[in-house]
């Protein structure tokens, strides 16, 4: 049953831990992955998310913990992990004078892949992303979105047992990331590709298998989607009104619950949303333009988790970045 | 740990060779400006130092030197790609495959090695045309030079590059180094009879082992012993085996200094 279990682990991290002097950036992180799961660190940026890539990637080394990627240490084997990975990072790492094929091809080669397998390998790859009416042409000529999936035919050539993905989508458009995500469910579906990625958008957690949430370079949480949107366990009312202290003072008195800003709404979370909203229209005396009812998306999760909006955390990450002048690393 | 992999080297080569083949208005710079070295220089300074001391004729003199400078640019301009691969994110690409550095800086030293030797094919195929005399027999001798040659200065650029960030800072110390190498190597006057301070400084020059090699590769024969043994520094086996180490020391220092910035 053991050894079973470890076969199909294919990420498996303890402890791991990177302090850039008095930063700690990522902080006691354990985590395992099984074959053909989409696994997402979800967390705003600086929280610590393309640092632990770059430790289970072997391109940056930690303070302490361990990590085995597809059975191999990332600190003793780092060959052997590099082979069993695609990787496709946050910026483009494609070289934008040399053709979509000739990128490939230069990948291909260094990853020892047969050159009798080559020309299969690389129709097969670009025919996943729909590039290879376009092989022959100069990767600068390339839209942000046909590069992004270059480098995710290039990750994929060297038939890696999992798929790292840092970011993939940010700077694409909603149709772009949309297109994108298709390849990505297809990989897994298919190929029982496995998938570690990691985003700041909402969103696209919601395709992920399973969740991470990650703050300040910690774990708060790790579920499916499902199961972590039940965590909250309230639903979301969103009201639009006119006078929004009025309708938080009657909120207050009449309910004793709290309501708080998003954009030109208000929101309120309560248990057993579709029996309270019609309580609430009754009993509130405000003016009420329009309520609407939802179920908790993993926006909510993350307030809960953390007590702030992702779009909040992000900037308090920032400044915590900011304050730590020299801990700006990881450039490769 | 790491595998030595000459398909990776090669990778790495045929890379720089086809963004160097790209690139054409570098093609037209690095084969036009040795030729322009060659007739202004040449011919300007033929005028006034035909009557020098030398005892032999100044463009037979300044020849090897010519092919040592532009051999030279050619190879510390090619090892700028890796500046250009840290800045546009390539480099990343490069650090994670499951190669050896060692072998990545060899591919980048051949790729600058094999542009460079491109640019002497040119030089020495117009050689005849311009007056220099070249007996078929040296040309071998002077080839192996100039890639010898590209290499140790491709190792120094890639070094170099190792340690800096940006384009602009590559271009500021390769034009603080370019200019006291070209005039400390022997190419425009023998090193034979300088101070004291200049043969130092010119000992740590890999481009003087060049010149001084090529330079006895091309004359031997040509004139008289005694007049040769003025104008060169060293045997040509202490020229080669400098070289050679030269290239070595600065591969190994690239690679180190490679792994403690990344």
């Amino acid at each position: 049953m053991i050894s079973f279990e470890d076969m199909e682990t294919l990420i498996r991290v303890k402890g791991l831990t990177k302090k850039f002097g008095e930063l700690t950036a990522v902080d006691h992180v354990s985590f395992e992955v099984g074959r053909g799961e989409i696994f997402g660190f979800l967390g705003p940026n600086g929280a610590g998310k393309s640092t632990t890539i770059a430790m289970l990637t072997t391109l940056l080394a930690p303070t302490a913990g361990e990590a085995f990627i597809n059975g191999f240490s990332v600190l003793k084997d780092r060959d052997d992990v590099r082979r069993s990975i695609g990787l496709v990072f946050q910026d483009p790492s494609l070289d934008d004078r040399l053709t979509a094929e000739e990128n490939l091809r230069f990948h291909a080669r260094l990853y020892g892949v047969p050159g009798a397998d080559y020309q299969k390998r690389m129709r097969e790859v670009l025919e996943l992303v729909e590039l290879w009416d376009r092989r022959d042409h100069i990767v600068k000529t390339f839209s942000g979105g046909m590069k992004r999936r270059l480098e995710i035919a290039r990750g994929l050539i060297h038939y890696p047992r999992l798929l790292f993905l840092d970011e993939p989508t940010i700077g694409l458009d909603p149709q772009t990331r949309n297109h994108l995500w298709t390849y990505v469910l297809e990989l897994k579906r298919t190929h029982g590709m496995t998938i570690f990625m990691t985003t700041h958008y909402m969103q696209e957690a919601e395709y992920c298998d399973r969740i991470a949430v990650i703050d300040n370079g910690r774990i708060v949480a790790l579920d499916t989607p499902a199961e972590l949107k039940k965590q909250v366990g309230e639903d979301v009312i969103s009201v639009r009104t006119p006078d929004q202290a009025g309708f938080r003072a009657e909120l207050k008195a009449k309910f004793g619950l709290e309501a708080r800003e998003a954009g030109e709404e208000l929101e309120i979370s309560a248990a057993g949303g579709e029996e309270f909203l019609p309580q609430l229209l009754h009993e509130i005396d405000t003016r009420i333009q329009a309520a609407v009812l939802r179920e908790p998306t993993l926006d909510d999760v993350f307030i809960k988790l953390t007590g702030k909006k992702i779009r909040e955390a992000e900037s308090s990450a920032l400044d915590r970045m900011r304050a730590h002048r020299h801990g700006r690393r990881m450039r490769v | 740990m790491k595998s030595f992999s000459f398909t990776a080297i090669a990778t790495v080569a045929e890379r720089e060779l086809i963004r160097y083949w790209r690139d054409k208005p570098r093609i037209v710079s690095t084969m036009f400006q040795p030729l322009m070295f060659l007739f202004i220089f040449g011919s300007g300074l033929q005028s006034t130092l035909s009557r020098g001391s030398f005892g032999i004729d100044f463009l037979q003199f300044m020849y090897p030197g010519i092919l040592g400078m532009s051999i030279m640019g050619v190879a510390f301009f090619s090892t700028i790609s890796t500046v250009w691969d840290r800045e546009f994110g390539f480099l990343k690409e490069i650090l994670v495959a499951p190669v050896s550095r060692t072998c990545i800086a060899l591919g980048k030293m051949t790729g600058a090695a094999v542009i460079a030797s491109l640019q002497g094919v040119v030089l020495l195929g117009i050689a005849p045309f311009i007056g220099v005399r070249l007996h078929w027999l040296a040309m071998p001798g002077l080839y192996f030079y100039m890639v010898l040659l590209a290499f140790a200065v491709a190792g120094v650029g890639l070094f170099i590059a190792s340690m800096v960030r940006t384009i602009e800072n590559f271009s500021v110390i390769m034009n603080l180094l370019v200019f006291p190498m070209f005039f400390l190597s022997g190419a425009f006057f023998p090193l034979t009879a300088v101070p004291r301070w200049m043969t130092v400084l010119s000992s740590l020059d890999p481009l003087s082992y060049g010149v001084d090699a090529m330079r006895q590769v091309l004359l031997t024969g040509q004139v008289p012993f005694v007049v040769l043994s003025r104008l060169v520094v060293r045997p040509v086996p202490a020229d080669l085996a400098l070289l050679l180490a030269f290239a070595v020391v600065f591969l190994f220092s690239a690679v180190i200094a490679f792994d403690k910035r990344n």
